[in-house]
């Protein structure tokens, strides 16, 4: 079940599809849902497919299929960074190697304290601003060289 | 039309056609893995890529379409290095497991790489692993093997009308998968093993039991539902390994129900007859053929004399052959009784006088072609899959899909109208549609029924039923299970069929068994003139004394157990389990147990009947893998088959017992040496039996059509429908199927105000009573069901003591 501020982002979202149409809507209700719930657990996903007339397992091929989402709960804050190639000849293996050593986790992992879970992601079409990493999803961070992760790592912790 | 060339031979295909299309038209093979003619074009595999003149690179033939004047090589140089690339990535990640693989042998990966693919891999990285899924009793799953061709997920979406599997993932995890521990649960979901091209999906009953190659593959027809769906049956060292769909575009297209293909099961069940048996001092002995049927003769003979032919009964399922039945009305009608009936669930026989034999109304194929029905007592879908996955078509090509049922079972597919209602208020709501009918159309409503409408007011959704028929060509209405079994049947039939006449819809009535019609053909049916006559027109004029499946069982017209008709002495029951089969159980069984003499004709000997008392002499016949015979569909499509092994032990076809049952009973005409003899003394000349067939009901007046709306006081209904894995002898013991959803255990399904006023909570054991029957079971909630009713399974070991499938119920708390 999901909060009436949810659900009301939720109809918004349905305004811009025909009312026969309403599974378009998926994408939208399913990073509403997100947001609000830090994860997509299964009974999310099928608040979801019943909210929108689908088949669950339909409402899973799409969270299954985009790595933003998250099937699993994460630290408050969730790193998501580029190893692409073109990131990684601009230095992406190396801030890798720096947040693993700062946060003592690796990839698909969560720190102890709870706060952090490192993601590695695909090109997030920034390419010219590499080293680039994304903040719970909504954030994007370029040109990360050690000091500016390390000040992100501070801000982020408090 | 659209003109174009392949491999330098011209085709035209219509607008919108594919290259595929051309190809399949001409006969060239294009290979392929995602393309299937029922199934949406998904064009994932890439396997089909062809070359086209003037096209850069190649193109997969079941996603082009086709263009004037396009040019297509299908094995040129660039094609065919295209579809070897193509393999070469499909078997990048495909275990090769072949020699453990159940598909091996008729697998079209397996087959393909033969002709596609390099004797040997120039891939040496490490292969992904895929967990296998438990999908539940039916399909085994070896997910490593899948190639991700999504038919079996398209199969449920399209075909099944339910998205049961899905692709999870993407690139290299990608996999094929149900949501989160459900298990596929689809009535039809058996074909998603045929359309699997590889071994990832398998048949769980069948796994590791035969290679497909050391299989002989025997025709047959599906004993089961209404359709007569054609069968492949698969035979080794003379047992039923495995039933497929034998492909018939008329009747079940490529597909086949799970009922259909997995109820083979219950041909090698522990519990088949191998002995006729004899009951002796109330003690059940195994004998020999001589005896057993020397037994049967005597008894018969004795019982006339005493008591009259008329103390004579015979009841035969429906789902036995043409022949079977014949020879049974035969045996009766020889010793001069017309005690003979087919119908053993249905308890309102009114129309009996006046009825032609009840049909389809049209083929099944036109079916696929209504843009308007009204189903009237039926979950099709559980009833007849087939039939329902039609008009699930129909319905997406635009047509509207009418409802009139007590229960509103999820039928996956869009229903336009629907009224749920109580079974007693069935006929009355028909009647608002009757009259809504009328009023749209301006038509007068016929005499017989004006009367008994007079007093009706229509609702809404009666108004929308009607004129979604009226607008809506071609229209149909039909007469389902539930409506047959129904105690006002003969009202149900007669505003049915005015509504047909006035809307100009067709009418169809939708029997039960794979035979239903056949029956009617072979003579099954009550009727005096002592005459072996088969024709439809015996049952205008019967005689008056002749006694119906109810009757014989000891109920009176509306179904209710009534003590003041006489039922019979002596019975002959073929193929039929009576605590199983019957309207009302409980009273069947009384019936019998009082009866001197009960012959049964059986392929099993079931814990009810040896411990139950009431039969005498048990004759093992064979199910329809042992015998010759034939049986007529709904569309009056008469299909013949033969045995396909040998029969069990000392089983015989049915009809050789009944022949020398005949003899031994001295009855005149019983020299028949093969069932053909006996088909052409049933049908003579022609196989055609539409002129035959006809649900006019005539001669019949209705005055009162019960009562509108929801029943007042505590009088609470009880809706007994057949559930689909009970429907008759051979399913019941198919054990697989009855693990599967469909077939759990009965539970007293209530809805939620009926619950608060009882007190019961879901879950609440509850005490069930219908005259002396009563039993206690959990409760169980659903509020879509009619208010004051209790939907409480018949057919059903659990439910069997209970009496009548409909009428009231008492349920208490505990
Ligand atoms: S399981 Fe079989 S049918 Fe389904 S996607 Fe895989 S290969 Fe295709
Ligand atoms: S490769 Fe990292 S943003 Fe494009
Ligand atoms: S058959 Fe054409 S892409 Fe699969």
């Amino acid at each position: 079940m999901l909060s009436v501020e949810s659900i009301k982002k939720i109809d918004h979202e349905l305004t811009k599809y025909p009312s026969d149409q309403k599974q378009s809507a998926v994408m939208s209700a399913l990073a509403i849902a997100q947001d609000e719930k830090g994860w997509l657990a299964t009974e999310t996903m099928d608040f979801v497919a019943r909210y929108l007339g689908m088949p669950p397992i339909a409402v899973y091929e799409v969270a299954t299929f985009y790595n933003m989402y998250n099937l699993q709960p994460l630290g408050k804050c969730k790193i998501t960074i580029c190893t692409n190639l073109p990131c990684a000849l601009s230095g992406a293996n190396e801030a890798v190697a720096h947040i693993q050593k700062k946060l003592g986790i690796g990839f698909n992992e969560t720190s102890a304290d709870g706060k952090f879970t490192l993601k590695e992601g695909e090109c997030m079409g920034a390419c010219g601003d590499a080293p680039v990493l994304l903040v719970n999803n909504k954030r994007m961070c370029s040109f990360m060289s050690d000091d500016m992760i390390d000040q992100l790592l501070e801000e982020l912790s408090k | 039309m659209i003109n174009f060339e392949i491999d330098g031979k011209p085709v035209s295909v219509p607008k919108n056609g594919t290259v595929m299309d051309g190809a399949n038209q001409l006969g060239i093979y294009i290979p392929h893995f995602c393309y299937h003619k029922k199934l949406s074009i998904a064009a994932n595999c890439r396997m089909c890529l062809v070359q086209v003149e003037k096209a850069p690179k190649p193109l997969p033939a079941c996603a082009t379409p086709a263009m004037e004047g396009m040019k297509v090589s299908t094995h040129s140089g660039q094609a065919v290095t295209a579809q070897k690339g193509v393999m070469e990535f499909l078997l990048i990640n495909h275990p090769l497991d072949c020699p453990i693989c159940d598909q091996g042998g008729e697998c079209q990966l397996q087959d393909l790489a033969v002709g596609y693919g390099a004797s040997s891999s120039r891939y040496t990285e490490a292969k992904r692993v895929v967990a296998n899924k438990n999908l539940g009793p039916l399909i085994s799953t070896d997910m490593t093997r899948c190639i991700h061709c999504t038919r079996c997920v398209r199969f449920g979406q399209e075909i099944a009308g339910i998205m049961e599997l899905g692709m999870a993932g993407r690139g290299e995890h990608a996999e094929i998968l149900s949501f989160v521990g459900s298990t596929v649960d689809s009535e039809l979901s058996g074909n998603m093993i045929d359309l699997c091209p590889v071994g990832a999906l398998v048949s769980k009953p069948f796994r590791y039991s035969a290679r497909t190659w050391e299989l002989s593959r025997r025709k047959s027809v599906s004993p089961h539902c209404g359709l007569g769906a054609n069968l492949v049956v698969q035979v080794k060292q003379n047992r039923v390994m495995r039933v497929l769909p034998r492909e018939n575009e008329a009747i079940n297209e490529c597909w086949l129900s799970d009922k259909d293909r997995f109820s083979y099961e219950g041909l090698n069940s522990e519990e088949r007859l191998r002995k006729p048996m004899i009951r002796r001092g109330g003690h059940w002995q195994e004998c020999d053929w001589q005896t057993a049927l020397e037994f049967a003769a005597n008894g018969l003979k004795a019982a006339k004399e005493k008591y009259g032919a008329q103390s004579i009964g015979a009841l035969g399922s429906p789902h036995s052959t043409l022949e079977e039945l014949y020879l049974l009305q035969k045996i009766a009608r020889g010793l001069g009784s017309g005690n003979v009936d087919h119908r053993l669930r249905q308890s309102d026989f009114r129309a009996d006088r006046s009825q032609g034999i009840p049909w389809l109304g049209m083929s099944i194929a036109e079916v696929s072609r209504l843009k308007s029905a009204l189903i009237i007592g039926s979950t099709l879908r559980k009833d007849h899959p087939l039939l329902a996955q039609r008009l699930r078509q129909s319905v997406k090509q635009g047509a509207q899909l009418n409802l009139i049922n007590p229960v509103d079972d999820d039928l996956f597919t869009t229903i336009a109208n629907r009224a749920i209602v109580a079974p007693a208020a069935m006929a009355a709501i028909l009647a608002q549609v009757l009259k809504a009918a009328a009023e749209s159309t301006g038509k007068q409503i016929p005499a017989d029924v004006k009367n008994a409408l007079a007093a009706i007011s229509v609702s809404d959704t009666a108004r929308a039923i009607a004129a979604s028929l009226i607008n809506n060509k071609p229209a149909a209405i039909f007469l389902g299970n539930l409506a047959q079994h129904h105690p006002q049947y003969t009202n149900i039939h007669m505003l049915a069929q005015q509504l047909a006449q006035i809307t100009d819809a067709r009418f169809g009535i939708l029997g039960e068994a794979a035979n239903s019609v056949g029956a009617y053909i072979a003579g099954a049916i009550p009727g005096n003139d002592g005459s072996a006559e088969p024709v439809g027109t015996q049952s205008a004029q019967p005689g008056m004394q002749s006694l119906n499946a109810s009757q014989m069982l000891g109920m009176s017209a509306g179904g209710i157990a009534d003590a003041g008709a006489e039922p019979c002495r002596a019975y002959i029951l073929m193929n039929l389990e009576p605590e199983l089969d019957s309207y009302d159980p409980r009273q069947a069984v009384k019936t019998l147990e009082a009866a001197e003499l009960v012959v049964m004709i059986t392929a099993y000997k079931s814990h009810a009947i040896l411990q139950g008392g009431y039969a005498d002499v048990l004759l093992p016949g064979a199910p329809f893998t042992e015998t010759s015979g034939t049986f007529i569909n709904i569309e009056g499509r008469v299909q013949s088959f033969n045995g396909v092994v040998a029969p069990l032990g000392e089983t015989r076809p049915a009809w050789k017992i009944l022949r020398v049952l005949g003899n031994l009973l001295e009855i005149d005409g019983f020299d028949y040496e093969t069932p053909e003899q006996v088909r052409a003394e049933i049908l003579p000349g022609s196989s055609d039996v539409s002129a035959r067939l006809n649900n006019h009901l005539g001669g019949f007046s209705l005055d009162d059509v019960g009562p509108q709306g929801e029943p007042m006081g505590s009088g609470i209904q009880r809706i007994g429908e057949v559930p689909i894995y009970q429907a008759d002898p051979i399913v019941r013991r198919a054990e697989s199927l009855q693990r599967t959803r469909d077939a759990a255990a009965p539970v007293a399904w209530m809805p939620g105000d009926l619950m608060g006023r009882l007190g019961i909570q879901a879950g609440d054991s509850v005490r069930l009573r219908q005259g002396e029957g009563e039993l206690q079971l959990p409760a169980a909630r659903d509020d879509k069901l009619p208010a004051n009713c209790v939907r409480l399974a018949s057919a059903h070991p659990l439910t069997a003591t209970l009496g009548g499938m409909f009428g009231e119920i008492v349920v208490e708390k505990l």
